[in-house]
């Protein structure tokens, strides 16, 4: 039954792996400017020259035939090659993935003790003033764009990835101070309170467990937003990761690049989302 | 000699006063990683500056006289009515492997740079005409390449294209690409069989090494400069240079006006998806004429570019020396002349609107292309400028790609405003802008017959120039070109922005120039000073 | 109280500001004094001038009525829609549960980018500016359900498995009014939470848009791209006013959140 289950969701993981992959194909292929070479614009070059950039984007053009051939070749092992770049999308995959694991595993644990830790800090002081403070540190940070921070941290000399946890923070925080604050009008606390348990031993082991599920699921999706806003801030930045490459591949519209990051950002969304939304066996509702 | 004369002299002038030029590694950035490291298939500006930095070629545009210089050619001879060019090539010159120089590798190179599946700007300059290119390799120093059509300008060509051998990846370049981090930098360390020397009898290049970060930001290329981990950067936008000269004094150059003019244009394709009543203002040279000069360039020069810019004329701005047309000026500001020449097409106002002669109100796009602060800040102050006379324009800002495809495939659009490419002096290299019948003559791209009698007369003149050899005469053609251009106005130039750089007080002989690479054009004599 | 009092009036007068542009504003949000530009602030120039020579405090009035309007808007239908389908991941069967979860993970992981761009080139160049940027700030509220969906989705099946859910399935509630009378109104801090981290986000996507060319064209101000000014960030020691906007949209949101403070009890 567990096997069966396992592999229910496996299944599912890979069907939606498959659908995004054709989803952003499709999105890019119909979106304006697919095909266009910046080259064309050189007056050098001559008519042949222009059809032959035209061609090589020949291939694409009829989008399913492009799917399932990219889809044979990826079982294969094979990514396909960057037209912008002109390097294979795996051995590019595996210079840069890397570097955007650090910075977002960094940004991720940063933003997710800071913002924790404030809105702990917030609940268990029950000051006018600290809340003050925490809502307009959390609100500055949500104020200002990721990757102008990342930039700002750079100046300073201190890793980009910081710029994810001023992204990360405010949002842990918000959710974090809104769930505790709901929790904490629940008739088993407010008991706990009255019994005159501490604020401390009252978080970890009455309220914590009631928010533990939209926390985790924040958590999942902090993952995707980890990875997406990392786009902005390694272009901004130059910090020469999967972001800045998705970056390039944009303005470039690299389908093949585009296919296999979207393939890639879906990989990590499903499975982080998987794993944080797990339930152990039995614990359903009737 | 004579060309290499003030180099020699500044060489001297630093040697005399105690300084003797040692190793180390000059710091510079380039904008986006190199696409390619082949010389034949260069088409960015990152592979071009690798491709500089380590190719060897037969002639060497000098960036600064904008003269021919002999490199690894000591002479030529162009014969033939121009379809044939007789190299005599330097001896006692070897690759960065040590393997001799021959006229081999040159017949090599051009076989395979004039193969059809070789698609690149510099292959296209040569292809004058279809068929072969023969080769004649007479002795290990004597060859002739003869082409299939006679082609105007011929000898600066060359400086395009980087000898190779075959079966190999031996430059004959100063430099040689040691290291390469994609997306991170580039290290290219000198090549030791290099074959120039200084007067001294040192082997060239002074500096160990060239170290090229990869950084499109320019805020961090200029961080890094501040704080000198950089030595130079050969493009800074007019905020940068105000800033830089407050942080750094001395630092920071202007050039002069680079080659590039910027542009704007109206749509005059008759099967563009645009309504009719548009392409009809469009066409008409009033309108064009009035819309030129209701544009206060002064402006667009004082607010957008700080002063580092000048108003433009025409297609090849005063750095060109020998093809610019100085009797040329550009169209005063004069609202009231536009407001004039506008009635003349039988346009009115009508309150604070200008309508034409059927009552509508005149209004129409300008794209252009998104992210370039520049490009935004002139689109809106010519919004504000044509508002004063009466028409409404809408800016739109677009992707660069979205861009590219309407002005070159669906023709959705209405006006354009964007910079020329014109990385060459010569005119030749325009031939796709102006034939009426080119795809790249962007106001009406691949007419079969020429739409209007001035772009006949243009198609007749380009023609004329590109067969002729005697410079002085192509120029007279190509004067009368800019002339028709200015007249007509199918492009209205608005500006020449000059090119600023930076550059370290420590760095000696550099020289910048508005050709790319600016900085970086005489790198086997740069050295840094202690 | 009087926190909440203090923050819905800060929050109010800046509303009615915007809304009083056309008569507040000492001048047109386009006009152009080109002897004056990038001007310190003055009598004149309140808060100095653009590099156009604009009136900087100008377009702030204007672009605070523009942002203050859509951005929220946005944020609410983002909200809205978020909610539903978290309800409707918890009211499926187990599969419809996953198909709608699954959706949700494919429009987190999707380069919409592209969406935005096809829209563009779909809508007419010669669109107003305002018409425009509504159609970019309803696109952003169509497409910014996805995270909260998914945080909301895990509430509300952790309450689900509440004493006064049960209690409720136990009288006989049908699914629809358990989803409306019980689990929505306990499902409100999370609401809040997202739309309050939404109205920031959506702004600086339009100002991040405009480097795309999908933000609001000239010459309209909006705070994204008042916003955009902060990209020199080496200028902004020596021209702090720049800051203005941003200190504008702390205080807006910081307003917010204080306005409407979370003391709702559990059903």
């Amino acid at each position: 039954m567990r096997l069966r289950t396992i592999g229910a969701r496996a299944g599912a993981m890979l069907l939606t792996l498959w659908l995004a992959g054709l989803a952003g194909a499709l999105l890019v292929r119909l979106g304006p400017g697919f095909g266009i070479d910046e080259q064309e614009l050189d007056p050098r070059l001559s008519p042949q020259s222009r059809a032959a950039l035209r061609a090589a984007h020949q291939n694409e053009r009829h989008i399913a035939r492009f799917y399932v051939h990219s889809v044979a070749r990826t079982l294969r092992g094979d990514l396909g090659v960057s037209q912008s770049l002109g390097r294979p999308v795996a051995e590019l995959l595996r210079e840069r993935f890397p570097v955007t694991l650090r910075t977002v595993a960094l940004g991720l644990a940063v933003g997710w003790a800071a913002g924790l830790l404030l809105a702990v800090a917030d609940h268990g002081a029950r000051s006018a003033a600290i809340d003050l403070a925490a809502a307009a540190l959390s609100g500055g940070l949500l104020c200002l764009p990721a990757s102008l921070l990342a930039l700002l941290f750079v100046f300073l000399g201190a890793p980009a990835a910081l710029g994810i946890a001023a992204l990360i923070a405010p949002r842990v925080f918000r959710y974090a101070h809104d769930l505790f604050l709901s929790a904490a009008a629940s008739p088993h606390v407010l008991t706990a309170w009255a019994r005159g348990l501490s604020a401390f031993p009252i978080l970890v082991w009455h309220i914590l467990p009631c928010v533990r599920a939209p926390l985790l699921a924040l958590a999942g999706v902090s993952l995707n937003t980890a990875f997406t806003a990392a786009i902005p801030i390694e272009a901004l930045c130059d910090s020469p990761g999967i972001g800045q490459l998705a970056w390039q591949a944009a303005l470039a519209r690299d389908l093949p690049l585009l296919v296999n990051l979207t393939l890639l950002v879906t990989a990590v969304t499903v499975v982080g989302n998987a794993v944080c939304g797990w339930k152990p066996a039995g614990s359903e509702a009737v | 000699m004579k060309r290499l004369l003030p180099l020699l002299v500044a060489c001297a002038l630093s040697l005399a006063g105690g300084e003797i030029p040692n190793g180390r590694e000059l710091r510079a950035c380039l904008r986006s990683q190199p696409k390619t490291f082949d010389p034949a298939l260069v088409a960015d500006d990152a592979s071009e500056t690798i491709r500089y930095l380590t190719g060897g070629v037969l002639i060497r545009v000098n960036r600064v006289t904008q003269a021919l210089e002999p490199e690894l050619a000591v002479s030529w001879k162009v014969s033939g009515g121009g379809r044939t060019i007789r190299f005599r090539l330097r001896e006692g010159v070897a690759f960065s492997d040590g393997s001799p120089f021959t006229a081999t590798d040159v017949a090599f190179t051009f076989q395979r740079l004039m193969s059809p599946e070789i698609h690149s700007p510099t292959a296209d300059s040569f292809r004058s005409a279809p068929g072969a290119v023969r080769s004649a390799v007479e002795n290990d120093h004597q060859v002739a390449l003869t082409f299939p059509a006679p082609i105007a300008g011929l000898e600066r060509l060359f400086d395009q294209v980087a000898i190779v051998r075959s079966g190999s990846n031996a430059v004959l370049g100063p430099f040689q690409v040691a290291e390469n981090k994609p997306g991170a930098y580039i290290r290219l360390a000198r090549n030791p069989h290099y074959w120039k020397k200084d007067a001294q009898g040192r082997r060239l290049p002074y500096v160990d090494s060239i170290r090229l970060d990869i950084q499109q930001n320019r805020q961090l290329e200029l961080l890094k400069l501040e704080r000198h981990q950089l030595d130079l950067v050969s493009a800074l936008d007019p905020e940068q240079f105000q800033e830089l000269s407050t942080a750094l004094p001395g630092w920071a150059r202007d050039a002069g006006p680079a080659l590039e003019p910027e542009v704007l244009w109206f749509n005059q394709v008759a099967r563009a998806p645009i309504a009719e009543y548009r392409k009809a203002w469009f066409r008409s040279a009033n309108f064009r004429r009035a819309i030129s000069e209701a544009i206060h360039r002064d402006d667009l020069c004082r607010l957008v570019f700080h002063g580092h810019a000048r108003p433009a004329v025409g297609p090849v701005s005063p750095a060109n020396r020998f093809w610019c047309n100085a009797r040329l000026k550009p169209h005063p500001y004069d609202p009231v002349s536009a407001a004039h020449r506008l009635a003349q097409d039988g346009f009115h106002k009508d309150g604070e609107s200008l309508r034409d002669r059927d009552g509508r109100v005149v209004e129409f796009s300008l794209i252009t292309n998104s992210g370039n602060r520049a490009r935004e800040r002139m689109a809106a102050l010519i919004q504000s400028d044509l508002r004063a006379i009466g028409i409404r324009l809408n800016v739109v800002t677009l992707d660069f790609p979205s861009l590219i495809e309407r002005i070159t495939r669906s023709f959705d659009y209405e006006a354009s405003l964007l910079g020329m490419i014109n990385t060459d002096l010569d005119p030749n290299s325009q031939m796709n802008v102006w034939l009426s019948s080119a795809d790249q003559h962007q106001w009406n791209p691949n007419q079969k017959t020429p739409a209007t009698p001035w772009e006949a007369e243009i198609d007749r003149l380009m023609r004329l120039q590109a067969s002729t050899l005697e410079n002085e005469k192509r120029r007279t053609y190509f004067d009368r070109v800019q002339e028709i251009a200015r007249e007509q106005e199918p492009f209205i130039y608005l500006i020449y922005k000059d090119t600023l750089v930076a550059v370290s007080p420590a760095l000696r002989n550099v020289q910048p120039s508005v050709l790319r690479p600016e900085l970086l054009w005489n790198a086997e004599w740069l050295w840094l000073a202690q | 109280m009087i926190r909440v009092r203090l923050a819905r009036c800060v929050l109010a007068l800046i509303f009615m500001a915007a809304l009083a542009a056309d008569v507040l504003a000492p001048r047109p949000y386009d006009a152009q004094f080109r002897d004056s530009p990038d001007a310190r602030p003055s009598r004149q120039f309140l808060l100095g001038t653009d590099e156009l020579g604009r009136d900087r405090f100008s377009r702030l009035l204007y672009g605070t009525r523009l942002s203050l309007l859509l951005a929220p808007a946005a944020a609410a239908l983002a909200t809205s829609l978020s909610a539903l389908v978290g309800l409707a991941a918890a009211a499926s069967g187990r599969w419809g549960e996953r198909g709608v979860l699954a959706i949700t993970d494919l429009v987190l992981s999707l380069p919409w980018l592209f969406l935005l761009l096809a829209v563009r080139a779909l809508l007419p160049l010669n669109l107003a500016p305002l018409v425009s940027v509504v159609i970019t700030f309803a696109l952003l509220g169509l497409l910014g359900w996805a995270p909260a969906a998914r945080v909301l989705h895990a509430g509300i099946r952790a309450l689900r498995q509440s004493d006064f859910v049960l209690h409720a399935r136990a009288s006989g509630c049908r699914s629809s009014r358990l989803m409306a009378v019980h689990i929505l109104p306990n499902l409100v801090p999370l609401l809040r939470a997202q739309f309050w981290i939404l109205v920031p986000a959506f702004l600086l996507t339009e100002a991040n848009l405009g480097l795309l060319g999908l933000g609001v064209s000239e010459p309209l101000p909006s705070w994204g791209n008042l916003l955009r000014e902060l990209e020199n960030v080496s200028a902004v020691p020596s021209r702090p006013w720049l800051l203005v906007p941003v200190v504008l949209l702390i205080v807006v949101v910081g307003c917010l959140h204080l306005a409407f403070p979370g003391e709702e009890r559990a059903a």
